[in-house]
């Protein structure tokens, strides 16, 4: 096997940061995917009382207990989540802050959210009402944009070839990925923070998307909530927390003697076109971008031995997402382990496309698949292998693919290989599992 | 009436709580800007907070000529006098 980059320049990930509710960091999230632990449980706050929904999968580590007080406070907790992470990967990359191995004009950051600085927006406005606009903080805007995280980070480690964000809802963060790809390939930077970050668990979006039919109300047994496949899914669970990579060429990776995780070889892009919410059901928008991230990196179907799934655990989406990885990948997709991390980890919104590609470069990275927790009984005739216990994957070069799709129609597919990656570290993800 | 050791003691406070900055360093010859590392939006807080602890109305106009710690003492002491 070999992926070819159509710039010529091959793209390796070199670092990893996350804050997630299995962990505080990234050894302890894949520790968490490999026991088959879920991050779900049931909200004991008092505003989550009176709602249909009292399940969520909040953060394992308070970002306020990491970050320093006055830093903290200055950002909203998306933010808060993003730094987080991304310390923690510019760290694994062997990286300083402002390190002089890096140029900052040929260094670009992309954070992704799906919603934003929702906690900073309400409490701004509730401040106003109540107390007049002479009490608003004039931090406000900064904190609540969009943009915040991508800004604050890429201000923090001195990124000057770009500082991007890209919002498709619940497949934002695999573009952002794609987006870095595409930076480093165009010629624009040499190396990418890249990720995403959401922070949201808040009465409104659980009400919200309550009021959708969209989550599971599976609140007396909040673990067993995510489900995905199995025939009792009965909708997701809203996860919070931030994943960060680092990107950069095989050239630069090799000239600073960086560990090399996997190789990024390829994203595909795709819209459905169909309708706000629901997937197309025929699959035809998301086996698109499937199709499309394996034609980026010049690899076919039987390159592919994994899939991390979007698998939310809703009981349209699972269905219509088997049918798209069959439609993309034929009979091939019968050496295909798939799985679906959201049965442990919620789901991330903005943060769901970097957490799962952290699961799928790391299942590469240790020829280990998590499972997918909580299938008493899998939906029948569904087309694919999906992983219930821990699966190993063969030896030789890999490819896996990890899907993320999102509200507005959004398909977004990033594919990773095992070409040029070094030997797990001793002492990184997996010793502790 | 508080005294000017006072006002500075309470207003060093809220420099640290909303900028960080070590309430031993906030002292009466110190500009907010050029010593204290204190950047526009923190002052705009901190001018809030001082509203709310002294009980007295920093109009935009007047904010911007307090540039040292000893400047905003002497504007709190005449508004409350």
């Amino acid at each position: 096997m070999s992926s070819r980059s159509v710039s010529g320049r091959t793209v390796v990930v070199t670092g990893l940061g996350a804050t997630t509710p299995l962990g505080g960091d990234v050894p302890s999230t894949w520790a968490g995917l490999l026991a088959g632990r879920s991050g779900v449980h049931l909200l004991t706050q008092e505003w989550a009382q009176p709602l249909p929904v009292r399940i969520a999968a909040e953060v394992a580590v308070e970002p306020e207990t990491v970050l320093e007080r006055v830093e903290a406070r200055r950002m909203d907790r998306n933010t808060q989540l993003a730094t987080v992470a991304a310390l923690e990967a510019w760290a694994d990359a062997g990286l300083e802050v402002k390190d002089e191995r890096v140029d900052p004009d040929r260094f670009g950051v992309s954070i992704a959210t799906g919603i934003g600085g929702l906690h900073t927006l309400l409490n701004t406005w509730d401040v106003q009402k109540e107390k007049g606009h002479r009490r608003v903080s004039p931090f406000a805007i900064p904190m609540l944009m969009a943009n915040a995280s991508a800004g604050s980070v890429g201000l923090r480690l001195g990124a000057r070839a770009g500082v991007h964000t890209p919002v498709a809802a619940c497949a934002s963060s695999n573009e952002s990925i794609a987006q870095g790809l595409d930076m480093i390939r165009l010629g624009r930077a040499d190396i990418a923070l890249v990720g995403g970050t959401e922070g949201v668990v808040h009465p409104l979006p659980l009400a919200t998307f309550a009021q959708m039919q969209a989550l599971s109300k599976r609140n007396d047994e909040p673990e067993r909530a995510s489900r995905p496949w199995d025939v009792d899914r009965d909708g997701f669970v809203l996860g919070e927390g931030a994943v960060m990579l680092v990107l950069e060429t095989l050239e630069h990776a090799r000239a600073r003697g960086a560990h090399i995780y996997a190789t990024l070889a390829g994203a595909g892009y795709s819209n459905d076109a169909h309708d706000m919410v629901q997937p197309d059901p025929r699959g035809v928008g998301q086996s698109a971008a499937l199709t499309h991230a394996l034609a980026d990196a010049g690899l076919t179907a039987r390159d592919v031995v994994h899939v991390n799934a979007h698998a939310t655990s809703t009981p349209q989406g699972d269905v219509t997402e088997a049918l798209s990885i069959r439609k993309a990948l034929g009979e091939a997709t019968d050496q295909v382990v798939v799985t679906g991390t959201k049965s442990m980890t919620g789901h991330l919104l903005g943060g769901a496309g970097a957490l799962e590609s952290l699961a799928t470069l790391l299942a590469l990275q240790h020829r280990t698949v998590p499972a997918t927790i909580n299938v008493d009984t899998i939906e029948p005739d569904l087309g694919i292998d999906v992983a219930t216990t821990v699966r190993e994957l063969p030896a030789g070069d890999l490819a896996a693919i990890n899907n993320s799709f999102g509200f507005g129609g959004a398909n977004v597919s990033v594919l990773f290989t095992n070409e040029h990656a070094d030997a797990p570290r001793p002492t990184q993800a997996g010793d502790q599992a | 009436m508080a005294t000017t050791e006072e006002i500075r003691a309470k207003l060093a406070e809220i420099v640290n709580q909303v900028a960080g900055v070590s309430a031993d360093d906030v002292q009466l010859d110190k500009s907010f800007t050029d010593d204290l590392d204190v950047d526009s939006l923190s002052m705009v807080e901190i001018i809030v907070a001082v509203e709310d602890e002294f009980d007295v109305e920093v109009p935009d106009e007047e904010a911007k000529n307090l540039r040292t710690v000893g400047d905003a003492v002497a504007y709190i002491e005449r508004a409350r006098a």
